[in-house]
């Protein structure tokens, strides 16, 4: 499944594009970006509140497919340059890190 | 090939710019046709190092020496110095200040991660002159 597909199955909100066409091999969920980058594999999606430039930094060299911002947590707009910079995709929902986590094990 | 080597300059407090090394050797590895898990082990103890010299020691240098058989990484850092280096290799054990924290940092992960990711780690540290890290991943 693409990051696009599971955009339209989670009504996920795009903040950034980035490689929006990359597959989603599986799923993470964590705040502690160190924790986060040692763990999450390449191809995962991203669940967490982390909106700043470093979590940006830690999504391409943990080679996350994407990260997803739940409970509308902020993007800041440094960390928004920097996604659109390289080809980062960042979404958002209202929904929690649990909720969504859930919905993603049922569509991959 | 021809061994590669490259130097950056990491400023110290500034998280805006923190990431730009390790992104930096990700592409190059990346170019030079390197396997994605051995990329992935670089940059991971790469960037952990990298936020360190950010957040603890006021900025440093880091030099990385890519051959074939190994990428070769050392930072070196004019800051306060580690104390205890066994004290601050355990997982959880963290003296990052609260504004690092509210970042996403200190959990106590960084050097137990340089650790994992690397096949070897040294560190040089004395207080009140600085710190010098020296790590290896080998390719083979």
């Amino acid at each position: 499944m693409t990051v696009r597909e599971l955009t339209e199955k989670l009504e996920l909100n795009i903040l950034v594009e980035g490689d929006i066409d990359r597959e989603v091999t599986g799923g993470y969920c964590g705040d502690l970006l160190s924790w986060v980058m040692g763990r999450a594999q390449g191809g995962d999606c991203w669940f967490t509140v982390m909106g700043n430039i470093n979590a940006i930094a830690v999504s391409v060299l943990a080679d996350c497919a994407c990260i997803v911002l739940c409970e509308n947590a902020t993007l800041d707009d440094d960390a928004k340059n920097r996604a659109e910079m390289q080809g980062v995709c960042v979404l958002s929902s209202e929904e929690n890190a649990y909720t969504l986590a859930n919905k993603l094990g049922e569509t991959i | 090939m021809n061994n590669f080597k490259l130097h950056f300059t990491v400023p110290g407090d500034d998280f805006t710019r923190a990431g730009e090394a390790s992104g930096s050797v990700k592409k190059t590895l990346k170019d030079l046709g390197f396997n994605p898990e051995i990329i992935r082990k670089v940059v991971i103890a790469l960037y952990e190092a990298e936020i360190n010299l950010v957040i603890h020691a006021g900025g440093g240098e880091i030099d990385v020496e890519i051959s074939p058989e190994s990428i070769s990484m050392v930072l070196t850092d004019q800051g306060p110095g580690i104390p205890d280096v066994a004290l601050a290799m355990k997982e959880g054990y963290s003296t990052a200040p609260d504004n690092v924290r509210s970042l996403g940092f200190g959990a106590g992960m960084g050097l137990p991660n340089i650790k994992k990711y690397t096949d070897e780690m040294k560190i040089d540290s004395t207080v009140g002159v600085g710190t010098t890290m020296y790590l290896k991943v080998i390719t083979s």
